[in-house]
């Protein structure tokens, strides 16, 4: 039961990063684009932990955990380069 | 097996509703309902799976750790501040919503100072030569 619920997490998990990808590819403006791939890293969180659950090891966390810091700092420095022109002033 | 239950609803239900938060993203019309799904649908997803892996690893590797909760308080803190700048981001660059309308000079980048609020002083000119 808990190997089926994580084949459909992992299915639904994969099918929310290529609606991102195709967002991002096809994004009108840049901060759809920067929106696209701040939610690419949160599903990419998802797919480490449910790897972890998976193959029942504790390594992917952090994996998990950089890419959660990681993706936050590389949105706000985006943000911050489209508001002021400059990242740190 | 009663654990096994929890864990797959919140597998399931975390999965779907990042799921969401992505259709959100990839068909809602305008930019200001794009940010909507990503933010808010996809961090309940995530915390969701993240409590099922702290329950797993409590149950099945028989040792009890709180890492996981730490992503979990780390996105829930995060994800308003960036889906904050983002819309700020957007009003700048001057957006259209569906309707076309165009927020103008709701947020610059250099904001004037506001006379108003400075009543002792005479004139707001910088230049010290005069």
């Amino acid at each position: 039961m808990l190997q089926t619920a994580i084949y459909i997490a992992f299915a639904l998990t994969t099918a929310a990063l290529i609606m991102n990808m195709w967002r991002m590819v096809k994004g009108p403006d840049l901060v759809d684009r920067i929106v696209a791939l701040d939610t690419m890293y949160i599903n990419t969180i998802a797919l480490l932990i449910l790897a972890g659950i998976y193959m029942a090891s504790a390594l992917f966390f952090e994996a998990a955990l950089l890419i959660a810091m990681m993706g936050f700092v590389g949105t706000v420095a985006l943000c911050k380069y489209l508001l002021r022109g400059n990242i740190i002033e | 097996m009663f654990v096994e239950v929890i864990l797959s609803f919140l597998l399931v239900t975390g999965a779907a509703f990042a799921f969401i938060g992505s259709l959100g993203l990839a068909k809602l019309p305008d930019f200001y309902m794009r940010l909507h799904g990503p933010t808010k649908a996809t961090t309940l997803g995530i915390g969701s799976m993240l409590g099922a892996s702290v329950i797993y690893a409590a149950t099945a590797e028989q040792t009890f750790t709180l890492h996981e909760l730490l992503i979990t308080i780390f996105l829930f803190i995060t994800a308003p501040i960036s889906a904050h700048l983002l819309a700020k981001a957007a009003l700048f660059r001057g957006i259209e919503d569906t309707t076309g309308k165009v927020l103008e000079n709701v947020i610059t980048s250099h904001p004037e100072p506001d006379a108003s609020q400075y009543p002792d002083l005479e004139d707001f000119d910088d230049d010290e030569d005069e």
